[in-house]
């Protein structure tokens, strides 16, 4: 029999890659998740009460949206996956619903998460307020100035944010100082992890969570046009969240092309970049063995995008599988590239997109498209926390 | 018998194991200190080998890991270092690093080149036990390297007795679920030793995080079979960069 795509093995390997790698600090708490983190997600009460909230508090199910003029501009069929008008703006927010369903179970009392663009700190902070547990969100320094609006939501929810001020001072550094704030809590701390990285059971888990953007679309597309099969879907890849559900349930499918975009930074060659799979080795990073940037004596490299939710040096590991194995296709876009996609979504959808999501827009013209094409873009998220970006961008171009 | 062997044959009792980083104060600095630790009564070393994401420690053996990379240490650069040691050396030395950057340089070749320099044991915080066992377990044995485990107040006995199963040396009982150089509870600290004492263990215990003095050594001793040093000695380090007058002022303050 073929192996899915989707699942890991019992040690949570997708192929050479998964695992968890992780100090004996932290395994009673990820012991406890490996063990029941199934048995309670398939319970019929959290299935219940998951499904109520994906549908009355985040507003699912998101549209599926014929991208008119985009379509008409590439030559195809392009629908896009409005995980941008999810309450509080990203497809984050179907993660962490889940886990702070499955923490309440668990009978934890005190949520820890970390962010990077500071949309799955704004999730996971707005959870907790919806469930009165203690929130506490690492953000790495450089991307509190660089998101300073979303910043000011978790605040106003009520979640403390903690500036991580090692390494980089990215993504990378705030999911150290989640980690090491989850070894000196063994016991009563759930870790709400943001993408599909982190310790086996972390990337299963949250790519379950995330499935349903891949779930609604095969319906979506089915009633739209008669097939529930589009032969591309497109997301960016920071971590791999938002690509992980977009994928989900089309990976086993072998007519649909997988495409993974990752950040190019100033460009692959420039050293300022994100792009894990052009540029990384197989290494562990994070409690799982995955690829990751890294210098030749295996220290991991400062990643650099425009976008802080790209801003990442690793991938999760279902995704290096991805990679490794051919099924999927790893493309980049760099930061110039992203922003200019994000004024064409602008100025021909009338949709502000996030800087993330731009990265999978920009793909578009990286491929051969024909009219037999019905593509699904994965936008992951909205753009307002990256105004500021795009302000800079109109000043410079004097159309502010 | 391996060195550390030798070691608990001959002492049961109050074995001081200090950790430092390599590369730290100074690049040139990792023989200077492990002979200064071995000149002033260390009974075992622990060098570190560091990494730009050590998840198990805090900020000052992360601080004193960025320091060392930035003087541009790395597995290649620590072995050729290490070289020579065992003309002056007598005391066992253990490496201890993250798995990222051991991968790197390949499993195999790093146990093999470790074990020709005359280093007696590994320990690799994260190296889980499944993948010891299926996979990397058989090339450390196969070196005649020791491999140390962590264990915590959290580990159930059931799992202490696996992990000391595959340990050889001694077992590494951090004192409680933290990250190194927290401040501990040493009363919550001499019970759980007593409970790993009662278990009769085949390895002996030494154990970490948190000693930072005579009174925190004495104390954490009493039930184990010694103790293991790091942050505190790193920041009498920090304070006074020359390794011969601060490590014979740490170990006279430990040892007196
Ligand atoms: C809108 C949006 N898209 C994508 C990402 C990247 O994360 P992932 O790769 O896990 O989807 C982020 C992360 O912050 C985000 O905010």
């Amino acid at each position: 029999m073929k192996t899915s795509y989707k699942l890991p093995n019992k040690e949570g390997y997708y192929g050479k890659f998964g695992g968890a790698y992780i100090p004996e600090m932290l395994h009673p708490n990820v012991e406890e998740l490996q063990s029941r983190y199934l048995e309670i997600m398939q319970e019929p009460s959290f299935k219940k009460e998951f499904e109520e909230m994906l549908r009355d508090y985040v507003g699912r199910p998101s549209p599926l949206y014929y991208a008119k003029r985009l379509s008409a501009h590439y030559q195809t069929d392009i629908y896009l996956k409005r995980e941008d008008l999810n309450h509080t703006g990203a497809h984050k927010i179907n993660n962490t619903i889940g886990q702070i369903l499955l923490a309440e179970r668990l009978g934890k009392k005190r949520i820890i998460a970390e962010t990077g663009a500071g949309q799955h700190g704004v999730a996971t902070a707005t959870v907790c307020a919806l469930k009165g547990l203690e929130c506490i969100v690492y953000m790495g320094e450089k991307d509190i100035e660089r998101q300073a609006p979303n910043v000011a939501r978790m605040h106003m929810l009520g979640a403390k944010v903690v500036a991580a001020t090692s390494g980089s001072k990215t993504l990378k550094d705030a999911t150290n100082e989640a980690i090491r704030d989850w070894i000196n809590h063994p016991t009563d701390t759930h870790y709400i992890i943001g993408s599909v990285v982190g310790p086996h059971p972390y990337p299963d888990m949250v790519a379950r969570f995330q499935s349903v953007i891949s779930e609604e679309t095969r319906k979506q597309l089915l009633a739209k046009t008669g097939s529930e099969l589009p032969t591309k879907v497109i997301a960016c890849v920071g971590g791999g969240s938002n690509a992980a559900g977009m994928f989900y349930h089309f990976l086993d499918e072998a007519s649909v092309d997988i495409i993974a975009v990752e950040a190019a930074g100033m460009g692959l060659n420039s050293g300022l970049s994100a792009a894990t799979t052009a540029l990384g080795k197989p290494g562990v990073l994070h409690g799982s063995r995955s690829i990751v940037m890294q210098t030749d004596d295996g220290q991991v490299v400062e990643p650099h995008s425009i976008s802080a939710g790209l801003d990442y040096p690793g991938i999760g590991p279902l995704h290096a599988h991805l990679f490794a194995s051919g099924r999927g296709i790893f493309l980049s876009a760099t930061d110039e590239e992203a922003v200019r996609a994000a004024f064409f979504v602008a100025r021909n959808e009338g949709i502000i997109i996030a800087l993330e999501s731009a990265h999978a827009f920009a793909a578009l013209d990286q491929l051969t498209l024909s009219k037999q094409d019905r593509v699904v873009i994965c936008l992951s998220g909205r753009g307002d926390k990256d105004m500021a970006t795009y302000m800079k961008q109109m000043t410079m171009t004097n159309q502010l | 018998m391996s060195r550390i062997q030798q070691l608990f044959a001959r002492k049961k009792e109050n074995v001081l194991n200090v950790y430092y980083t390599a590369g730290f104060p100074a690049l040139d600095s990792t023989l200077r200190v492990l002979e200064a630790l071995q000149a002033n009564g260390a009974d075992m070393v622990e060098i570190g080998m560091p990494y730009s994401d050590p998840l198990a420690d805090g900020p000052v053996i992360q601080q004193s890991s960025q320091v060392a990379l930035a003087n541009g240490m790395t597995i290649a650069v620590l072995l050729e270092q290490l070289k020579e040691m065992r003309s002056r050396i007598q005391v066992p030395v253990i490496l201890m690093g993250y798995m990222n950057p051991v991968l790197q340089y390949g499993f195999e070749k790093f146990c093999a080149e470790a074990a020709a320099v005359g280093v007696d044991g590994l320990i690799l915080p994260d190296l889980p036990e499944y993948e010891f066992v299926t996979e990397y377990g058989e090339m450390v044995r196969k070196h005649g390297l020791d491999f140390i485990f962590l264990v915590t107040p959290e580990t159930s006995e059931k799992r202490v007795r696996r992990l000391d199963g595959l340990s050889s040396g001694f077992l590494y009982a951090v004192s409680s679920s933290s990250t190194t150089g927290s401040e501990k509870n040493m009363e919550a600290v001499d019970a759980y030793l007593q409970r790993l004492k009662s278990y009769d263990l085949k390895n002996p215990v030494l154990v970490g995080f948190g000693i930072k003095d005579k009174n925190s050594f004495v104390s954490a001793t009493k039930a184990a079979n010694g103790a293991i040093v790091g942050t505190a000695y790193i920041k009498t380090l920090e304070e006074n960069n020359d390794v011969n007058s601060s490590t014979a002022a740490f170990l006279k303050n430990m040892l007196e």
